[in-house]
């Protein structure tokens, strides 16, 4: 099996995965407890918070939350700033970031919010100029994400953060960084961050954790009311086995940094090169710089998606696409569509992401057998005459 | 991950009858890129009988499927016989597809009847049902279906909900605008089968409250009685008669002869009414 898609889920390193087993078996008593038997799992999760404290470049590990995943955090960050400004009505955020973020802010405008949705151009950089200018003195919140999850195009955070600052001192703003994690440096200290959300599961920890760092003189309102954990602002009794293991991988990830910058990035440029080398109808669907270094998105022309993966799935490997076949809705991804993709790529368009796990030899396999499942794919669509043209272009 | 049948799969790996049939009589086409699958059929003729059938399909994998068994099951037939074939044959063919995935064997149906329309003419066209789609109101102008597709669809495949038309024809599926119009289609051929739409609970629920409400408790009130509605337990509805009506000798009567016969007659013909 090759698994190529990484910004999905990510495996869990067998290193996480020994840090959390104690607290599954043994060591399984609430933290919050008097007895000797709670300490253990109350250490590993202050611990934890000490890691993720440094793992975003945080200042104080008291400004880290968990939650029990990316979209948790972001609902928590959005809610939480909406709730503590109530007079301020205008919100902002961009057309491609996950749906935890869009839908939450649909929601909002339902209840009467006024929202600008930012675009992107079409190589997915976001129009910051447009963002700027829509900044108002009652915009209660803009929410960008580092990184968005179907291209790997990094947005500028540092600079809007700072514009915002400079402009709007009482505006919040919020940083989906889920797929920047791990990928690139963080260092939210250095920033106009005021609040900011990871999802453990993307880099190497399980399923079911993630965080929220939030300024320390940024209040919210919790999302979930109850008892005093999480210092009141999230309730619900600690889930120290994957609070633990997210701290480790965390630590592991911040250790890997180098590597996923350099080797990753080298991995990921070889598979595009080599795609765009040896297939007639392919092209890349974003910029060639500033990218996580873990992702390519390339359309295949007049191919339709869920038919590719399925070939290359037949092989083995796994990948995803943003074709509306694949979704179970209709539609193609929102994200290509913002970009303004062709038709004729949009529903062709298929994400690779790679992981410190990728190999050489995986990348390489993929490259060698796509021409042969696009000579297949090829010959099946309708478009014979617009697929010669492409032929003659290469 | 859908669940594919092994005949889904095996006709996706190994499609029969790809390619273009040069000298083609029929061609018939349906869908478009943009809306992200599309077929062309090509139909070669001996006499009235299909001699030859290939296919090219821009689409998932259930549509490369359903496209190809259609020229499968063409083959040898006569048009006659070809014309009778629906969508739901196309996916009953392939041993079923997923409910999302539907629409791709509608889309094998529209290619056919498409074809088909150009060998019996446009004229015959209408006496033999194949309407032309041309010129006909869209119902949903995102994935541009047309009033007519939704017809058939709810016609031959019994669909009873918004979301099952936009699993067999993709209607709604985008901005959801024309869903309300799906729905009052629905409720009209139901009505004109003499069918009524299945209702939810809370539906069920409404309804009874709102009959007892208009219709029922009037009618005792003439009679200085009158009736609560205390529980609806699936098909059970309890109740309570008041007034008058509550010690009655025929309250029994009351109950069976009048309330029930009329919750049957407007709500649902399985009712119970239990006094408590």
């Amino acid at each position: 099996m090759i698994y190529l898609d990484n910004n999905a889920t990510t495996q869990i390193d067998e290193k996480v995965l020994e840090v959390m087993l104690p607290y599954l078996k043994e060591d399984f008593a609430n933290p919050s407890s008097m007895y000797d038997i709670a300490k253990k799992p109350a250490a590993a999760i202050r611990e934890a918070r000490v890691q993720i404290r440094d793992f975003l470049g945080a200042g104080n590990e008291k400004d880290i939350y968990f939650t029990s995943c990316g979209s948790e955090s972001a609902n928590m960050a959005i809610k939480g700033v909406v709730e503590c400004n109530k007079e301020k009505k205008h919100l902002i955020t961009t057309k491609v970031e996950h749906p935890c973020v869009l839908n939450t802010y649909r929601q909002l405008e339902k209840q009467g919010y006024e929202v600008d949705y930012i675009g992107v151009d079409s190589q997915g950089g976001l129009d910051t100029a447009e963002l700027k200018s829509k900044l108002r003195k009652d915009t209660a919140l803009v929410s960008v994400m580092w990184a968005n999850n179907e291209t790997g195009v990094i947005h500028p955070v540092e600079e809007i953060g700072e514009y915002i600052k400079s402009k709007s001192p009482e505006t919040r703003f919020f940083v989906d960084a889920v797929q920047a994690a791990g990928k690139i440096p963080i260092n939210v200290k250095d920033t106009s961050i005021d609040l900011l959300g990871i999802s453990g599961h993307k880099f190497h920890a399980p399923k079911g954790v993630g965080a929220l760092y939030v300024k320390p003189d940024v209040r919210i309102l919790p999302l979930i009311n109850g008892g005093h954990q999480e210092r009141g602002m999230r309730a619900g009794t600690e889930n120290a086995a994957y609070i633990a293991g997210m701290g480790k991988a965390a630590e592991l990830a911040q250790d890997a940094l180098d590597y996923e910058l350099k080797e990753v990035k080298r991995l990921r440029d070889r598979l595009e090169a080599g795609i765009l080398k040896n297939v007639f109808n392919s092209r890349l669907n974003t910029a060639v710089s500033g990218r996580v270094p873990n992702t390519t998105n390339i359309g295949f022309e007049y191919v339709e998606g869920e038919l590719i993966l399925l070939h290359l799935n037949d092989l083995g490997v796994c990948a995803s696409s943003g074709s509306a076949c694949t979704s179970g809705s209709l539609e193609p991804s929102h994200v290509l569509r913002a970009m303004g993709i062709p038709f004729t790529a949009l529903h062709g368009s298929i994400r690779f992401s790679l992981s410190r796990f990728t190999t050489e030899k995986e990348v390489d396999f993929v490259v060698e057998n796509m021409p042969a499942i696009m000579e297949k794919l090829t010959k099946i669509s309708p478009f014979q005459d617009e697929l010669e043209k492409l032929k003659e272009l290469k | 991950m859908w669940e594919y049948s092994e005949k889904v799969l095996d006709h996706y790996r190994n499609p029969r009858n790809v390619g273009k049939i040069d000298d083609a009589d029929l061609i018939g086409e349906a869908g478009s890129l943009a809306c992200g699958d599309s077929l062309k059929l090509y139909i070669k003729l001996d006499g009235n009988v299909i001699k030859d059938a290939k296919f090219q399909t821009f689409g998932c994998g259930s549509a490369v499927a359903s496209s190809s068994i259609l020229t499968e099951m063409i083959i040898g037939k006569t048009i006659d016989e070809a014309a009778k074939i629906t969508n739901k044959d196309i996916a009953d063919e392939l041993d079923g597809l997923p409910q999302e995935k539907m629409h791709c064997s509608v889309m094998g149906h529209e290619a056919l009847e498409d074809a088909l329309r150009k060998y019996y003419g446009e004229d015959e066209a209408a006496e033999n049902e194949f309407h032309s789609h041309c010129g006909e109101k869209i119902v949903c102008t995102c994935f541009n279906v047309t009033e007519n597709q939704i017809w058939e669809a709810v016609k031959v495949n019994g669909l009873k909900t918004v979301e099952e038309v936009t699993n067999y024809t993709k209607a709604g599926g985008a901005c959801g605008r024309c869903k309300g119009v799906i729905k009052d289609m629905i409720e009209t051929y139901l009505k004109k089968e003499g069918k009524e739409p299945e209702l939810t609970s809370t539906q069920k629920i409404l309804k009874i409250s709102k009959v007892i409400e208009q219709q029922i408790s009037p009618q005792l009130q003439k009679d200085g009685g009158d009736i609560e509605l205390v529980d609806i337990d699936n098909n059970k509805v309890k109740v309570k008669l008041t007034g008058m009506c509550s010690g009655c000798k025929n309250a029994q009567m009351t109950l069976k002869n009048f309330v029930e016969t009329i919750l049957k007659e407007k709500v649902d013909a399985g009712l119970e009414v239990e006094q408590v």
